[in-house]
């Protein structure tokens, strides 16, 4: 009940919820997918499942980029660490995240030189203060970080610093929507479409989901109604047999996007030709590399990097849980051996992983927000 | 890193290196505003900020409605943190910014 006073507009909460129930058909099971991790926490934080009825699931995508990347990239940024007068980078989710040996955090208990900073921004001013150290950040994120992780860049190079360098895991979101798409075990009615990210890369890259795919994408907000608003706007669509691109969250995602994000994006990165994503495996041009002409940038360009291939531990199900093919407590390790406090697996790091969202939001059962403010 | 943090431009501190003071519930930073030289703010506009960065301006109703989501989802208080973490400023001795809980 605490955030019931809180809640914008709770009457139009309950407005939805009740659209909601007229435009779904009770012969159909609809499976709708929130891609961005961020919705994923907004859906259990404000328990916005009561709200639907039982025939409207909402599945769980792969944008926590904490929770996608695999243990083999986490290994390697420490390898590359561990070189005597180095240091190591990166925003504070990444601190906890387990490598095979140890997170970050762990590895500065050690000993090793582990810093967090919130902008890579201040990774390059790490850099400029400690001109006899290499400063190496270890940058993480869709669309929503890259544009940042390649303007540092283009002023290191314009600066002509050269004891910084970049280990790039910069994910793109399209890409691993497809693989969701083509992944056999996976049926899918329609998505929840990422709001930040979409605010780089505009809404015209939805276009193939709806046009060649048939699905509807709804970009939306992150308050409780523009979820449930966003989950109308795709019941609406689909009781129609119409498949389209719409835009809940006019207010923020300008339909083109970013360009200025995304010119600073072409002059920095490519694509690669594949990059492994936990729990999806490898993945044509879903990740971004850095060019050529920033190699001296590049910490895999300019240093001799394992290319470590990690296997999770295998009681945990992070893969099946990340496909939403498994749901979170459904894992062997859910609230036993993996819990935020001691987590096994990424989900369960970062508050955008889904066992995190699950573990703090259902399994210790607080009162339901959502339905207090319905009802 | 996902959080879109709201903030108001209280001044330009430079035009060419893109560098302006922004105000985000009472605390001031440097944040960047080079994603945005298509359309480059201006003192008073808001702005939503990722990684110390600027990605969108915003009205201002839509600022106070973000400051209220990030609320709702309790995540306020992580936002603060990386507002004040932005340019090194609370950065402590052993090297870990301030802010930081175990």
């Amino acid at each position: 009940m605490r955030f019931v006073d809180e809640f914008r507009a709770p009457e139009l909460i309950g407005k939805a919820g009740k659209e909601i129930r007229r435009l779904a058909d009770p012969n159909r099971h609809y499976r709708i997918m929130e891609v961005c991790g961020g919705h994923t926490h907004a859906i259990y934080r404000f328990g916005l499942k009561d709200l639907l009825p039982s025939n409207v699931e909402l599945i769980h995508g792969p944008g926590c980029p904490v929770c996608v990347l695999p243990m083999g990239r986490i290994d390697d940024g420490l390898s590359l660490a561990a070189q005597p007068d180095f240091i190591f980078a990166a925003f504070g989710d990444m601190m906890r995240v387990p490598g095979t040996h140890g997170s970050p955090l762990e590895y500065k208990a050690r000993g090793m030189d582990v810093r967090i900073v919130y902008s890579p921004a201040d990774a390059l001013k790490l850099a400029r203060g400690n001109p006899d150290k290499h400063v190496m950040f270890f940058a993480i994120g869709f669309e929503t970080t890259a544009p940042s992780t390649a303007l540092t860049l283009m002023r290191a190079k314009t600066e002509g610093l050269r004891n910084f360098s970049v280990f790039c895991n910069h994910v793109t979101i399209i890409p691993a929507i497809r693989a969701i798409l083509d992944s056999p075990d996976m049926r899918l009615d329609g998505f929840v479409g990422p709001g930040h990210v979409s605010t780089v890369i505009g809404c015209r890259p939805y276009d193939w989901i709806a046009k060649d795919e048939g699905k509807p994408v709804v970009v939306s907000g992150f308050e409780p109604l523009d979820i449930l608003q966003s989950i109308v706007m795709l019941l609406r669509q689909l009781r129609k047999g119409e498949a389209k691109v719409e835009n809940q969250y006019k207010r923020v995602v300008p339909w083109e996007g970013n360009r200025a994000a995304l010119r600073a994006m072409a002059e920095v990165f490519e694509l690669r030709p594949y990059f492994e994503w936990r729990g999806l495996g490898f993945i044509s041009q879903s990740a971004l590399k850095i060019r050529a002409s920033y190699a001296q940038w590049d910490s895999e360009q300019r240093f001799s990097v394992p290319g470590l291939r990690v296997t999770d531990p295998k009681a945990a199900q992070c893969g099946e849980v990340l496909k939403g093919v498994l749901k979170p407590a459904q894992c062997k390790l859910f609230g036993r051996e993996c819990t935020p406090e001691q987590p096994v697996g990424a989900l369960m790091v970062s508050s955008e992983g889904s066992c995190a969202a699950h573990y703090n939001y259902e399994h210790r059962k607080p009162v339901s927000i959502a339905g207090a403010a319905a009802n | 890193m996902c959080l879109a943090i709201p903030g108001k431009i209280v001044k330009i501190v430079s035009e060419n290196a893109h560098l302006a003071v922004v105000d985000v519930v009472g605390v001031r930073r440097k944040v960047d505003l080079g994603l945005l030289r298509d359309e480059p703010p201006v003192s008073g506009d808001w702005v939503l900020i990722h990684v110390g960065f600027a990605m969108s301006k915003i009205s201002e109703a839509d600022a106070i409605d973000q400051m209220q989501t990030l609320k709702m989802l309790g995540e306020a208080e992580a936002a603060m943190e990386e507002v004040r973490g932005y340019g090194l400023e609370n950065e402590g001795q052993d090297g870990l910014a301030y802010g930081w809980k175990e």
